[in-house]
């Protein structure tokens, strides 16, 4: 191997050129996968950012259109692998609507309990990817800590722990029992005792506040014109949640409130998620003490064709709101799918966002859009 | 005090090089055994009585590695850069008391030597930062040569405060002043800001800017590998271990203290202002680069020039 030729010597022209190009990723600690923005750095105020995005393509929709609806469940989970259930949701909402399946009313309840506390996972592993993305390590570990707990109890119902495939056209495939029902309320409770801790550790801290308050402002307008959903437009003063503006499985029949906040930055997106665990814990809650009796699924047919037709899905995952489009021509397998993704909208305001940022502010940023690249890359 | 001959000049360069890599092998086990436990963790467990043997197994490890020089780099600078960072301490270490009588350089300016000489460490980082040729390591040196100002005044600020105390420069003098009354009790401020000044000095979070692993990788030790990357690792330590025995002698009264030998007071000191350091580093978040110059210059700075006028008021009446 000849050694690799040595640096091109400069002229003292190309010395004066006050801007660089700084290569962020696809491999680097602080944009959590394979996305790659390149910067351009002035000092350390970035002029431009661009990011590139592709590296984790795996052809999703692609896949969607070569199998069968059952056999795309699994696929569901690989996408937003954060928040893995509100996707499984998702996919089979939208074909029970295509197809006119009716779901009994413990499956539903037993869809929402599963679907909020996958939620409150990808919640509680944001909050400690974010403070990692501004330097604090200790506040990761003591979310992965309750995590742990939470994955235990969704690996008892669902069988596994980051990639589920749990729900099924017509309902779910095993029931919950009393252990998970006792476990999870502990764990409501346990989790409601800890959050004032995660408080106290990271949201009145001086320089936690400094560093998100004013950072990365998203304005009402902006937010509009990018199209950006979930936490990250409900923290710019948009109470939209697709949970209620078009309920779907049991969310109509519990009470729990839309966390908005008005400012727009960075603590703003925060306090807008840590809320939002709560309300989480609310549903369960209440999905826990009203769940009903009864069976777990209907009759659904083994092979699925659906009639001609289309049919769109909009369901509420931890970083916004994913739509489902799917035509069918009446086949085993679909015509066309098409996913809307959250996570794709929100990073395409990054770029605005970091212009005129300093390098610590424009990973705060990244960190606080709650980006899953293989969702965004699909 | 004895005069340096050949002979003891030798023999103090190896002391100090024994008690400075013990130093550093048990503070790396004590970081991460501190951090363990605020998060929920045991740290280090396998290698002997609850790790503590783990770093010597690290080291040898590190030892053992291939000294891997990139191309890319600027040799000279890239070589020099560690050992720039490294040798400061062994001359600054020499009139640091332990005890009374446990000193091996009585100097009467002795304290603006270990200061001057503290200051090296970020000519040593800015070298690797320069030299490694890596747009990251070059942010994080130039944001180490940035910060330096903004620190450095208010710290000398304080100690001047502290040698008008104790009419000194001389650190035995200096401890020796505090008989009774330590000046961490007279000067509560002054301490405050001598600590949060030291923790810039060694660049431990949160002010790790040249580091910041999450933003620049891993900063100016990017390009490092091996027992260069363990020299510059040596190197915080060793600051960390002179900034508290500095701390440990302006402000907590040196080695006095009942029933127990000098030395052990001593290091006792020292050691909970090094666990100090390591609280802040496993519960903040890193302040930002302008937020921290800001700070530096428009709070530290005001604050200690006041601290400091207030006090030759004082004095003087």
């Amino acid at each position: 191997m000849s050694p690799s030729p040595r640096p091109p010597s400069y002229t003292l022209e190309e010395l004066n050129e006050e801007t660089f190009i700084l290569n962020l990723g696809p491999q680097h600690p602080g944009t959590h996968g394979v996305l790659r923005v390149i910067l351009h750095m002035d000092g350390e105020y970035i002029t431009e950012a661009d990011p590139i995005l592709g590296y984790g393509h795996r052809m999703q929709e692609k896949i969607a259109e070569s199998v069968t609806y059952t056999q795309m469940l699994p696929y569901m989970a690989r996408m937003d692998y954060l928040g893995a259930l509100p996707y499984n949701l998702a996919w089979v909402c939208a074909v029970e609507k295509l197809c006119g399946f009716e779901v009994p009313r413990r499956a539903e309840y037993i869809r929402v309990i599963t679907s909020e506390l996958s939620r409150i996972s990808s919640h509680l592993l944001w909050y400690g990817a974010f403070l990692l993305d501004l330097g604090g390590f200790t506040p990761f570990l003591h979310a992965f800590a309750d995590r742990e707990k939470l994955l235990d109890l969704l690996e008892s119902v669902t069988g596994s722990r980051l990639t589920y495939c749990y729900y099924r056209f017509g309902g779910v495939p095993t029931d919950i029992d009393e252990d998970f029902l006792t476990n999870t309320l502990k764990f409501v409770e346990h989790l409601r005792k800890s959050l004032p801790a995660y408080h106290d550790l990271v949201t009145g801290n001086v320089i936690f506040e400094q560093r998100t308050r004013t950072v990365g402002v998203i304005l009402p307008f902006d937010a509009c014109r990018y199209g950006v959903t979930g936490p990250v437009a409900r923290a710019s003063g948009f109470a939209y949640d697709v949970r209620r503006q078009e309920p779907y499985s049991a969310y109509p029949d519990f009470d729990f409130a839309i966390p908005v906040e008005e400012a727009g930055g960075c603590l703003a997106r925060y306090l807008v998620r840590m809320r939002e665990i709560e309300e989480s814990l609310n549903i369960i809650e209440q999905a826990i003490h009203a769940l009903p009796e009864g069976p777990i699924r209907s009759k659904v047919k083994k092979v699925i064709k659906p009639p001609k037709g289309e049919v769109a899905m909009a369901v509420e995952t931890a970083r916004g709101e994913l739509v489902i489009h799917i035509v069918s021509d009446g086949g085993k397998i679909p015509y066309r799918v098409k996913f809307r993704v959250p996570s794709f909208s929100n990073l395409s305001i990054f770029a605005r966002l970091a212009r005129g940022q300093l390098l610590a502010d424009a990973l705060a940023i990244l960190g606080s859009l709650d980006l899953v690249i293989p969702e965004i890359d699909r | 005090m004895t005069e340096l001959t050949p002979l003891r000049i030798l023999l103090s360069i190896m002391g100090i090089m024994v008690t400075i890599s013990i130093n550093a092998m048990l503070l790396v086990w004590l970081e991460r055994k501190v951090a363990g436990h605020m998060q929920y963790r045991r740290g280090p467990m396998e290698v002997g009585f609850h790790g503590i043997l783990q770093t010597v197994a690290d080291g040898i490890k590190l030892l053992s590695k291939q000294l891997l020089i990139p191309d890319s780099v600027d040799r000279p600078l890239y070589i020099l850069a560690p050992i720039v960072s490294l040798v400061p301490i062994f001359v600054a270490i020499m009139p640091i008391p332990f005890s009374e009588n446990l000193q091996i350089w009585e100097l009467n300016i002795g304290l603006l030597l270990v200061i001057a000489l503290g200051l090296l460490n970020t000519l040593g980082i800015l070298l690797a930062g320069w030299g490694s040729n890596n747009k990251y390591a070059l942010l994080g040196g130039a944001r180490a040569v940035a910060q330096i100002l903004a620190y450095k005044i208010p710290l000398l600020l304080c100690v001047l405060t502290i040698i008008m105390l104790a009419g000194s420069f001389s650190l035995r003098d200096i401890a020796l002043a505090q008989e009774g009354l330590w000046y961490a009790v007279v000067q509560p401020l002054c301490f405050i800001i001598y600590i949060i000044t030291i923790t810039l000095e060694t660049n431990r979070s949160p002010f790790d800017f040249a580091e910041a692993e999450s933003e620049l990788v891993a900063g100016f030790h990017t390009e490092y590998s091996g027992m260069a990357f363990s020299l510059f690792f040596l190197a915080e330590y060793s600051y960390m271990f002179l900034a508290s025995a500095l701390a440990a002698i302006l402000f907590l009264g040196g080695w006095s203290g009942p029933l127990l030998p000098g030395p052990v007071w001593f290091l006792l000191k020292l050691y909970a202002i090094i666990f100090l350091m390591m609280w802040f580093r496993w519960t903040f978040p890193r302040v930002r680069i302008d937020q921290m110059l800001n700070f530096g210059w428009k709070i530290l700075l005001p604050l200690s020039l006041l601290n400091f006028l207030v006090t030759a008021g004082v004095l003087a009446l």
